[in-house]
């Protein structure tokens, strides 16, 4: 494990130290034609995570809820939905195709409609988030409930196994590998719904925090705040692909 | 029951196992088409109570579908299946337990669970169901491996679990698809005589489809020899001396080669 971080993490390291260097002795700020104070060095980035550390956390938390709450509801409604569409042919023929068309239109469009009805709570950013998340998890959930193998189900039945058995003892389990690829989609997208969801209407929340802090060119805390999003997403990838490791362990 | 027979006893016999005449798997002028293509032309067969029907025949011949429609997995597209004293689909469904021909053992469970789904489909607790199937493990030759996951098995392992699977349904009709045809000639000769003793111990009524002449020349009561598809019987052959305690002095005996040649000259009669 550590040796395969070792080259990536030498380009990581190669790459901020090439930054500090350039933003330090101004060469950025020159190349882009910008002030120096909005073209921040790691080291003022970092320096700006320590002093603001308490603010960061505070909004950190209101956005980590609105990505979490929001993943979980579109992952339980996704996978009712698509067990629902199991049991019935004719929901699945309506809705299905619904489904895979609706992922082209871009869900981020109806937060302003959303904030306009239920306002600056948590409420709008859950409702885009999860709208976000349901998406992927039910089309990779349904397709991968059909995957099943007709052999397998012909075996389960002749040993009497009724039409609950069938999808918990079969095509459930046959079905997570499918489950964890969109997962991973949808925990890609989550962190975005949330981030535009608090830019459209909130007074909280790291997102509204870098919209604020663009506004007032307090760039080095903008960056720190983009940065702890930045760990966030990766954090709730990482935790999906140990539980995949843990959960899918038969491959 | 001898000793001898007792060791190799299975799952308890399911209170239908004793009444020897609804065991018995029965069909009258079966016909199955999928669509417009014929698959079986006309059948009529028997397979005895507690006795073996083995089924040999080409490749496509049909003889899956046939069992698919004996195990109630289906239902006919004309003419009538009796089996385990059902003569709807439903009816023989709950009678017969039907073993693919992959072993298709489910890859997140253990090969104990495996074995045991037919009892917890039927709401057996999880650790009655293991101790139950695990008992079985050792005359399987698969001690140890209880716990093992099917991809840790080799392939004669695999199909050795599935068969138990296959037997700890406690039905009393059994429709095996190929049961050893991924086994070596060594392990499948070894595999052909446990079930026969298995079968001396705790009869079942067992339909087998075979590509084996010899194997369902020794295993079974009565041999069909099916033609290519549509698929009817060329040929219905006794076996000599079925399920003999000794293999080899049993399949070297002239009448069981005579058997074989007639069944062979049918087969081949039959794939034009």
């Amino acid at each position: 494990m550590t040796r395969r971080l070792l080259l990536p993490g030498t380009v990581v390291v190669a790459l901020l130290g090439l930054w500090q260097l350039a933003a330090s002795s101004g060469a950025l700020a020159d190349l882009l034609g910008l002030e120096p104070f909005l073209v921040p060095s790691p080291a003022e980035i970092a320096a700006s995570l320590r002093d603001n550390r308490a603010l960061l956390a505070e909004n950190a938390w209101v956005t980590l809820q609105e990505i979490l709450l929001g993943f979980l509801i579109g992952l339980v409604a996704g996978l009712g939905f698509a067990s629902l569409l199991r049991f019935s042919a004719t929901l699945r023929r309506a809705f299905y195709p619904l489904m895979v068309g609706s992922q082209a239109v871009p869900i981020l469009i109806f937060a302003p409609v959303l904030v306009v009805w239920f306002g600056f709570g948590i409420g709008p950013k859950l409702i885009v988030v999860a709208l976000l998340c349901f998406f992927p998890i039910a089309v990779a959930t349904t397709d991968g409930l059909r995957s099943v193998d007709p052999e397998a189900v012909k075996m389960m039945r002749s040993l009497d196994a009724s039409r609950l058995q069938l999808l918990w003892r079969v095509e459930a389990p046959n079905a997570l590998p499918f489950v964890f690829s969109g997962a991973r989609v949808a925990a890609t997208f989550a962190p975005i719904g949330a981030v535009f969801g608090e830019w459209v209407g909130a007074d909280s929340g790291l997102g509204h925090l870098i919209l604020q802090d663009n506004a007032q060119l307090e760039t080095a805390r903008l960056f720190a705040a983009a940065f702890v999003l930045a760990a966030i997403a990766i954090a709730l990838f990482g935790l999906l692909a140990l539980a995949e490791r843990r959960i899918v362990n038969w491959r | 029951m001898t000793a001898e027979a007792n060791r190799f006893a299975v799952a308890a016999p399911s209170p239908a196992a004793g009444a020897a005449a609804g065991a018995a798997v029965s069909i009258r002028s079966l016909a199955h088409s999928y669509g417009e293509l014929p698959a079986i032309e006309r059948l009529d067969l028997e397979a005895p109570a507690h006795g073996v029907l083995g089924l040999v025949g080409p490749s496509g011949c049909g003889k899956s579908t046939l069992l698919e429609l004996i195990a109630g997995l289906r239902e006919p597209s004309a003419g009538a299946i009796e089996a385990g004293g059902a003569c709807d689909a439903a009816g023989r469904l709950a009678h017969c337990a039907f073993m693919p021909q992959r072993d298709l053992l489910l890859p997140w469970l253990s090969a104990v669970d495996n074995a045991a789904l037919a009892l917890r489909n039927r709401g057996a607790r999880r650790s009655a169901a293991r101790r139950e199937a695990g008992q079985l493990f050792e005359r399987f030759g698969l001690a140890g491996f209880e716990r093992a996951r099917p991809a840790e098995l080799s392939g004669g392992m695999r199909q050795r679990v599935a068969f138990l699977r296959t037997l700890l349904a406690g039905k009393p009709v059994l429709a095996l698809d190929e049961p050893f045809a991924s086994l070596d000639a060594i392990t499948r000769a070894e595999m052909q005589a446990w079930l026969a003793g298995a079968l001396a111990a705790d009869p079942r009524t067992v339909v087998l489809v075979t590509h084996d002449v010899e194997e369902a020349l020794y295993l079974s009561d009565r041999v069909a020899v099916l033609s290519a598809r549509p698929a009817r019987v060329v040929e219905e052959l006794s076996a000599p001396d079925p399920r003999a305690a000794d293999r080899d002095a049993a399949v070297t005996d002239p009448g069981f080669v005579a058997a074989r040649e007639r069944a062979m000259a049918a087969l081949h009669k039959g794939a034009k």
